[in-house]
């Protein structure tokens, strides 16, 4: 069964996504990556504001391919979310509400994602050409001196994702190897 | 003596970039599609719709695979009877992934200064290049894009020789199970077994250059890439992680000689946008 999902979101809507679920995103979304994340933290560090709302706000780890003329974007499909992990907390607390990416998260993200009611979401990994298509705009939020690494804001419809970790502490990582793990090895 | 321009070379590099980016090789989609029977997990059956419908995508639309266009890893074995003319074949190479990266829109991922200013050099060079001379008159050229997400999980071992053989399959799967979902399973694992320490990575590296399915010729390294691959499957880790049968599309196994103090093991792990391809001038 597949949910829908209108982000930006709130605890509510959070409340109702569980591990496993299948989800398909339509608003908007911020793309933000290595240098994105680390440029956040020193805004943060210095006492500065983000420069965007971060309430309820979804961040995609990705750094799109370059877009070919006439499109909003290029190739785009997640990277590994643990180098972000540093960071994450922090954004958390401030109220960042969801994130997509792939790969696991350290204990101190998962947490934060419970503390915060947060959700982690996957999407799948290399499909990016697949995911160019559920964006139908594009616009540079902040820092185009990092190219791919610009924070972006895009527009998507039925952006297809994941639900990894969920408010309750759920782990489809974990619970998805567990299940089909085999002994001996 | 086969003279050969070296603007050739820059042309097939930036044909070759673009080629790996946008289509993938029939090997991967057909294991894709065998996959999709075979994949107990629905998820995981799902991973694999959407892998076979992205590689559709973007084959039509001649766009990227995956955005990560990966550093350009450059195979290229040149007859001792070639003399290249115009300029630099090294700079050639680079101008080759500079055309391919820029006009075919691929993302530009290389970045200077790796601890301090990480400057993207904002057209993908330098490629990693492997050259290696060879008898003959021809030029032989591999392209492989290789994204950063699998190879940030690559391992290497420098093993005892009385640990043995059980030593290296253990720390393959350990290899293979603590890269996860993080390296965009299913993944294959390239497997360097012997020579030096800078030779048994390389030997991981080009052993992803074989056929998903592909037999290796040496008994003894067949049956060990059967049982690694096996090993890998149990752990479960599944498409992308999410659980299930299918963790690795193949495990290929090279090995070189030894020193006799020493049994060195690399595993270059390569996501399931396994892309490579050749050209031979």
């Amino acid at each position: 069964m597949e949910k829908k999902l209108v982000t930006p979101f709130t605890d509510e809507a959070a409340a109702d996504l569980r591990a496993g679920d299948k989800v398909l995103l339509t608003g908007t979304i911020l793309t933000a990556r290595d240098a994105a994340h680390k440029r956040m933290i020193e805004l943060l560090d210095r006492g500065e504001p983000l420069p965007f709302e971060i309430v309820g706000q979804v961040i995609y780890y990705a750094g799109p391919s370059p877009a070919k003329p006439g499109r909003p974007i290029g190739s785009i499909g997640p990277t590994t979310s643990g180098r972000m992990d540093v960071y994450t907390p922090r954004l958390l607390d401030l109220g960042l509400k969801g994130m997509i990416g792939k790969g696991y998260r350290s204990p101190a993200v998962k947490e934060a994602i419970v503390r915060n009611r947060a959700v982690y979401f996957a999407a799948v990994g290399g499909a990016a050409a697949l995911g160019a298509q559920r964006v139908t705009d594009a616009r540079v939020v902040a820092w185009d001196d990092l190219g791919p690494e610009a924070i972006r804001e895009l527009d998507v419809v039925d952006f297809p994702v994941i639900v990894v970790n969920d408010i309750y502490g759920g782990d489809l990582y974990e619970e998805g190897r567990r299940q089909y793990e085999r002994g001996g090895s | 003596m086969r003279e050969i321009d070296v603007a050739d070379v820059t042309r097939a590099i930036a044909e070759l970039a673009m080629d790996a980016c946008y289509n993938l090789g029939d090997d991967v989609l057909a294991f894709f599609e065998a996959a999709l029977e075979r994949e107990e997990s629905e998820a995981g059956r799902d991973v694999f719709r959407q892998l076979i419908q992205n590689a559709e995508i973007a084959r039509r639309e001649a766009m990227p695979l995956c955005q990560d266009t990966g550093l350009a890893v450059v195979f290229l074995e040149a007859g001792q009877d070639v003399h290249f003319t115009g300029g630099s074949l090294e700079e050639a190479v680079d101008e080759g992934v500079r055309r391919g990266y820029t006009e075919g829109y691929l993302r530009k991922s290389a970045v200077v200064a790796p601890f301090a200013e990480r400057t993207n050099t904002g057209d993908n060079t330098p490629a990693i290049l492997h050259t290696r001379i060879v008898p003959g008159d021809r030029v032989k050229i591999t392209v492989v894009p290789k994204g950063g997400g699998a190879e940030n999980m690559s391992a290497l071992a420098m093993l005892k020789p009385a640990q043995g053989r059980q030593a290296i399959v253990d720390f393959v799967v350990d290899v293979v199970s603590k890269a996860g979902p993080n390296a965009c399973p299913p993944m294959v694992a390239g497997v360097g077994i012997g020579g030096s320490f800078e030779r048994v990575a390389f030997l991981a590296k080009k052993s992803l250059l074989r056929q998903i399915g592909s037999v290796n010729p040496v008994p003894r390294l067949a049956e060990l890439e059967d049982e690694l691959e096996a090993l890998c499957n149990d752990l479960g880790i599944g498409p992308q992680g999410l659980g299930g049968r299918i963790t690795v599309m193949d495990v290929f196994v090279e090995e070189a000689p030894a020193h006799i103090a020493g049994m060195p093991v690399a595993v270059n792990i390569q996501c399931h946008s396994a892309r490579h391809k050749e050209v031979t001038l």
